[in-house]
């Protein structure tokens, strides 16, 4: 087993989703095609304050649309009453992209775009409330990537939406600053709701189920921004056991069917008072860029990628870690856990920062703690080739001070 | 005879097009209905001709758009000019007019276009004649107090005047290659929203601007019709451009077709023109850390071994932005030779594939030297 690398699940993955790859389950032959060209005349016309209503019905659209106007609103009659529904697409890599500040969408849905749902580039104050993004064939690898997509955007509030179907991630905030992500639902996504490269995010209250993954916590390099101090709690993250239909060279392809939730190369995440369950390979994974295709070359010379200052505590774990995703995670729990065993709840791929290590010790603020009653943690020894795992919960007990909310005015 | 002269040259306007040159307007409010309103060009539908004083251009390295054509024009009122900028687009006064009007020569049916990069039978240096050629769309962008604006127009069956459509369009043409093969697609006229996925090039600021007339895109001669000029120096000479160095000391971009220029730089002046107004440091697509102006440093950010971030289906599969030595690997490549909406590149304004710029970069990444070896 020379390199477990997390990745190596790519091939099992591209078999299961083949089998799942339908047709779209929104009827839209009686659509109606004729509203697209007034919405698009209103979204191009829209001025600050301005509220574009949409009205109960199902919209279906051949191209994609924008927004560039600061201080809009767009609503609809509710997330199973106005259907934006995109089936028909020929142009546009999401349904609606939006490169404004001050945005609100609420109670709509989009459905089925040849490529993300929708996208939020650059723009501060953002509300996406009530707002359900899917691909109504279920889970394909020819779905689009993001259901839900703030990127680059400051105060953020994400609420009581859906995501569901999404080759990579249902909700994806990507190098924001201020994030609430919260009472929303990720199903059958290969990652549910992931805070990639983000400063300051509290994801609480949302349900992450038959995802691949269920909430990931995640740090790319090359970036602008890396992320940290991120609070994940009081969600319920369970059996999200889909089988991973990625692409191969997405970061989200690396994630084992199974996982509950993935930290990976990020700093200060406090995991707590979740419900985390029956998630086959573990549930919860820290991990490494190691573990995800790194490349020497191509990594930015400051990027971190070793997660420090993780605190886990006071989750209710159950089942779980009983049959891991793919052949060398398989081997993995029978060495550690023995053939009918299950691997602990924690599984850390090992990697750590020698260079920061004061006395033979990592100082406690980058430490990974673990104080969850009976969880264990198992070490995966990637750094030596993963040839001696072992449980090492007692190498892990301490904790941390709680991290400080985001502050956001919009989710007061 | 000098009777006769003036005789002689009123048949030969006769003869391309019957009407006079359209006078231009610079419309500081509104948008007018139809092109012709700006005179930056007229149309009988038999010949299109500029408007007095409108000054057609070329690129050194166009972006691509479906293999359509472009006839490229700038146009400024009396009394105000451009000013020389050496590395970026020419600062250019309130009141200036660009177009570009797209157009191909048809096979048959007006639906029914060829998709060739050779000059199109019709071209004129001043316009274009209509035998055999189906115009498709005419952009404006015009400067107003306020900045920029951006304003398709569609022309109608005639051929005779475009009408403006805000919204955009999709037109379902066909297209037939050098080996007759033939393909459906559907050309997107862009919304007047989506003219800023491209022409905005800083994201934070997103004021929109030209891409093209900068000095290195322009510095290459063109055949007016009163012969064979360098662009800055016609443009200098029209009295549309300031002061600034000649076309020996002027930054020039490569034609990217030109086997006798570098291949780095025939590739990197292609992506710069392709893919820099998005994928530059400031651009919308800095989110993907992938940078690709023609002088951005090669490294990590340029796409070399670089780890995709929110590629989704654009990866094809493959793990490495760029892996040198190894087009095929590389998901760049397999974003330029995708048709799918969702994981194709550019994003906006390309439905075929464009099989020259294709081949240009797979023989580049397939000559670059780097070790993409990942630790294990």
């Amino acid at each position: 087993m020379s390199r477990l690398a997390f990745a190596a699940i790519a091939g099992a993955a591209s078999l299961t989703l083949t089998a799942c790859g339908g047709q779209p389950e929104r009827d839209i032959t009686t659509a109606d095609r004729d509203y697209q060209n007034q919405l698009i005349e209103q979204l191009i016309d829209a001025q600050p304050g301005d509220v574009i209503e949409i009205p109960e019905g199902v919209f279906a659209f051949d191209r994609s649309l924008s927004l560039t106007v600061d201080g809009v609103t767009i609503r609809g009659q509710g997330a199973d009453r106005t259907i934006l529904s995109f089936q028909n697409q020929s142009q546009g890599a999401e349904g609606l992209l939006v490169t404004a500040s001050d945005f609100t969408i609420e109670n709509l849905a989009i459905e089925d775009t040849v490529g993300d749902g929708l996208k939020v580039n650059e723009g501060e104050n953002i509300v996406i409330r009530g707002l359900r993004v899917e691909w109504t064939n279920g889970p394909d690898t020819r779905n689009g990537a993001y259901g839900i997509y703030p990127v680059q955007t400051t105060n953020v509030l994400v609420e009581d939406s859906i995501a569901i179907g999404a080759a990579d991630a249902g909700i994806y905030v990507g190098q924001s600053r201020n994030v609430v992500v919260r009472r929303s639902r990720a199903e059958r996504n290969v990652a549910g709701i992931e805070i990639e490269n983000t400063i300051g995010a509290d994801v609480y209250d949302n349900v992450a189920t038959e995802n691949t993954g269920g909430i990931l916590v995640f740090n790319m390099p090359n970036l602008p921004q890396p992320g940290y101090r991120t609070r994940v709690y009081d969600n319920h993250v369970f059996a999200n056991n889909t089988g991973n239909f990625g692409h191969e060279g997405t970061p989200v392809a690396s994630i084992p069917a199974g996982s509950g939730i993935v930290i990976n190369s990020n700093d200060e995440v406090e995991i707590f008072n979740n419900t985390i369950a029956d998630n086959r390979t573990a549930n919860i994974i820290v991990s490494s860029l190691h573990s995800t295709g790194y490349s020497d070359y191509a990594v930015q010379q400051d990027f971190d990628p070793y997660p420090e200052g993780i605190h886990i505590h006071g989750n209710t774990f159950s089942g779980g870690g009983d049959n891991p995703d793919g052949l060398d995670l398989q081997g993995l729990k029978i060495l550690v856990a023995g053939p009918l065993g299950r691997l602990p709840d924690v599984l850390w791929d090992g990697y750590y920062d020698a260079g920061k290590m004061v006395d033979g010790a990592m100082p406690d603020d980058r430490r990974i703690c673990l104080d969850n009653g009976e969880a264990e943690i198992v070490n995966a020894d990637g750094p030596n080739g993963y040839e001696n795992p072992a449980v090492v919960t007692d190498n892990h007990r301490c904790s941390l001070p709680p991290l400080p909310a985001v502050e956001l005015a919009l989710a007061e | 005879m000098l009777r006769f002269s003036v005789l002689a040259l009123a048949l030969l306007t006769a003869a391309c097009g019957g009407r006079e040159a359209a006078t231009p307007q610079f419309i500081e409010t509104g948008n007018p209905a139809l092109l012709s309103a700006w005179g930056m060009m007229r149309s009988d539908g038999r010949s299109l001709v500029l408007g007095d004083g409108v000054v057609p251009y070329d690129l050194n390295t166009p972006l691509f758009s479906d293999y359509a054509h472009k006839q490229r024009t700038i146009w400024m009122p009396e009394g105000v000019s451009a000013t020389y900028r050496e590395n970026d687009v020419l600062d250019f006064p309130v009141g200036t007019v660009i177009t570009k009007t797209f157009y191909y020569p048809r096979t048959g049916t007006p639906d029914e276009v060829r998709s060739t990069l050779e000059t199109a039978p019709g071209w004129r240096p001043d316009g274009l004649d209509l035998a055999g050629i189906r115009l498709v769309e005419t952009r404006i962008l015009v400067h107003r107090e306020g900045g920029w604006v951006a304003l398709p127009y569609v022309w109608n069956a005639d051929q005779t005047d475009a009408e403006l459509r805000r919204a955009g369009e999709i037109i379902r043409l066909t297209a037939t290659d050098a080996d007759s093969r033939e393909q459906d697609f559907a050309y997107a006229v862009p919304n007047a929203n989506q003219c800023a996925g491209c022409h905005a090039v800083n994201n934070t600021t997103r004021q929109i601007q030209p891409i093209g007339p900068a000095p290195r895109h322009i510095n290459r001669d063109y055949a007016y019709a009163s012969g064979a000029q360098n662009q800055l120096e016609h443009l200098h000479a029209a009295g549309y451009l300031g002061d600034g160095p000649g076309a020996e000391t002027a930054p020039r971009a490569v034609n990217y077709l030109d086997a006798a220029e570098p291949l780095d730089a025939r590739a990197r002046d292609y992506l710069d023109i392709n893919c820099a107004h998005c994928h530059n440091p400031s651009g919308p697509a800095d989110t993907s850390g992938l940078h690709l102006q023609h002088d951005a440093p090669t490294g990590p950010n340029l796409g070399l071994c670089k780890l995709p971030i929110a590629a989704g289906g654009g990866t094809g599969g493959r793990r490495f932005g760029i892996m040198p030595g190894e087009p095929e690997e590389s998901i760049l490549l397999y974003r330029m030779e995708t048709n799918d909406p969702g994981a194709m590149m550019p994003e906006l304004g390309r439905a075929i594939r464009h099989e020259e710029g294709i081949a240009l970069i797979r023989q580049w990444i397939s000559e670059l030297d780097a070790d993409c070896q990942a630790r294990g």
